[in-house]
């Protein structure tokens, strides 16, 4: 029973980090209809950052910079790459992604070299013991942390003006340009908004407690469980991706206990390939089911 | 004054879609756009309110001005910005946002708070029942009420030509009475309006000018009065002239005698 608790806590928390990562992945393409593929490359790129400030700035600063700059990072693929190409067809603006991608990844890869820093720092492999149960600080932290921000993006999804122009634009772009909603606000706002939360998450992906590896190729792979959590929920549902981030953090802590370390990345996609069998549009997605 | 001079638009490379169009919208006018299917009235629309791009048209020549502004080369957001908001064909309001969510994101052009809240009001006062329903999904509204809060929508940012594409398209002939009343009133509000309709007799009701397209040209343009007179208009729009019921009707025996001739032939060829 007590390992039992101990791995919903730790998978949760994971879940909490993956679903950061899907909802700026639904984020993306509910305002601009493009997958973006480099979602794992924001990932590394704000932990680069954190790594590279954090001897001068402290960890607080750098964890700032790095989120900060994650999110500059997927504004200016927006800005200088997509948003130059307006009416391409989604499905090549998303090979375009996988461009940046591979170039951004292969960069910090060669330039980590041989060092694989971990990040999370005051709270990483220090576990708290509750009762008999055993707890990772960083996934106490992760599912705190998460909460508060994504409580903060559906207030603000639901009632600022930019979620209605968000919603709006993702429902009708058409209309929504009819009335005045610039688009390119809408979109640029959209990939900021997930290349801060791919800055976040990364926080806590690359630490002992949760991946057991520093910063490294490992942690892209591992952002990557991101596809399969927004595919689960529906790449178009914004609640979807919290459940379906809950639901990868789940399966992976419980199928690396009960049955293997290894078997747990398959057990991901397993679940992925059962959920589009049973409802192909994913638990909360529309996309397909409105089409007449 | 909205002027439209020798307007060309073409869809991808080859298809065109207006060819050379001038007409004249001023600021205390309802023009009426009549024409057929694929006459290019949408395109018209499309052309004006800058969203021509978003369906893979170009203006190939020609010019529009709005007062002194030069208007076709402008992106959606900044014609709005002028004043001058489109109510889409088909409606195309956000059914899975609330109506107070639709009307909000009608008012994202506004200039500013007050305007805003004065435009809500307006709103409410031409449509109460988008008071009654604020709450409630717009998808789940009726037909005419889609259509209400598609012009409510347009009037949040407090426009000053209202560019209305088919409003009566789908509804019963009482509620497209009532768009027509309602249209009247929001032009004696002092807003112009330019309507395309296939339902000639409540455009030419609601307009003081009127323009046919046929094929990407104007093909009658002059007074709504004048254009409900004129034969053409009459036999092509209005329907139910003495003439073309005696030419239907000689159509139709024609087609009977020719039914006949074919069914004696094959007996023949049998």
């Amino acid at each position: 029973m007590e390992t039992f608790v101990q791995l919903l806590v730790n998978g949760l928390g994971k879940g909490a980090v993956f679903a950061l990562l899907a909802l700026g992945f639904v984020v993306i393409f509910k305002a601009t209809e493009v997958v973006n593929f480099a979602h794992g490359s924001l990932v590394l790129f704000g932990g680069y950052l954190v790594v590279v400030t954090r001897e001068t700035l402290g960890w607080a600063g750098a964890a700032v910079v790095g989120i900060v700059s994650a999110g500059v990072l997927a504004l200016l693929v927006e800005r200088l790459l997509l948003s130059r190409s307006k009416l391409a067809d989604p499905f090549s603006l998303a090979l375009l992604t996988i461009g940046v991608d591979v170039i951004v990844t292969e960069e910090i890869v060669r330039r980590l070299g041989v060092s694989l820093p971990f990040i999370g720092d005051a709270w990483d492999a220090q576990p708290l013991q509750v009762g008999g149960v055993t707890m990772f600080r960083t996934h106490l932290v992760a599912l705190l942390v998460a909460t508060v921000l994504i409580t903060a993006f559906f207030l603000a999804f639901r009632y600022s003006n930019w979620g209605v122009a968000m919603r709006a634009q993702a429902e009708n772009k058409e209309a929504a340009a009819l009335v005045g909603i610039r688009s390119s606000r809408v979109t640029s706002t959209a990939w900021l908004v997930a290349g801060v939360l791919a800055g976040v998450a990364v926080l806590f992906i690359a630490t002992q407690d949760f991946s057991g590896a520093g910063l490294s190729r490992g942690t892209h792979s591992i952002a990557l469980a991101a596809f399969p959590a927004a595919i689960i929920g529906g790449l178009d549902s914004t609640a979807g991706a919290i459940v379906g981030g809950i639901t990868v953090g789940l399966v992976d802590a419980l199928s690396t206990h009960y049955i293997s370390f290894a078997f747990a990345k398959s057990a991901v996609f397993l679940v992925m390939l059962v959920v589009l069998v049973v409802r192909p549009s994913g638990l909360f997605g529309t996309r397909e089911s409105i089409r007449v | 004054m909205l002027t439209v001079r020798n307007l060309q638009v073409r869809y991808g490379r080859s298809v065109a879609a207006l060819h050379g169009i001038d007409l004249d919208v001023p600021d205390d006018g309802v023009l009426a756009v009549l024409g057929s299917n694929g006459a290019g009235k949408s395109t018209l629309l499309r052309t004006i309110s800058g969203t021509l791009r978003m369906h893979r048209g170009t203006v190939v020549g020609g010019e529009i001005h709005y007062g002194d502004r030069r208007i076709d080369k402008l992106d959606p957001a900044s014609i709005v910005g002028l004043g001058i908001v489109g109510v889409p064909e088909g409606r195309q309001i956000f059914a899975r946002m609330t109506v107070d969510e639709n009307l909000r994101a009608g008012a994202m052009g506004a200039r500013s708070a007050q305007r805003r809240a004065a435009a809500r009001e307006r709103v409410h006062e031409l449509f109460p029942v988008l008071a009654e329903r604020a709450r409630q999904r717009a998808g789940l509204l009726s037909g005419g009420e889609q259509q209400m809060l598609a012009i409510g929508r347009a009037l949040m940012s407090g426009p000053r030509l209202l560019l209305l594409d088919e409003p009566s398209l789908g509804l019963a002939p009482k509620v497209v009475a009532r768009i027509g009343e309602i249209i009247r009133e929001i032009h004696a509000q002092g807003t112009a309006v330019v309507l395309v309709e296939q339902n000639a007799v409540m455009a030419l009701q609601v307009a003081d000018h009127a323009v046919v397209l046929e094929v990407g040209t104007v093909a009658l343009s002059g007074s709504a009065a004048g254009l409900s007179e004129s034969e053409e208009v009459q036999r092509l729009y209005l329907g139910g002239h003495a003439e073309s019921d005696a030419a239907a009707q000689e159509e139709a025996a024609a087609a009977r005698t020719q039914r006949a001739g074919r069914r004696g032939l094959s007996r023949w060829a049998g």
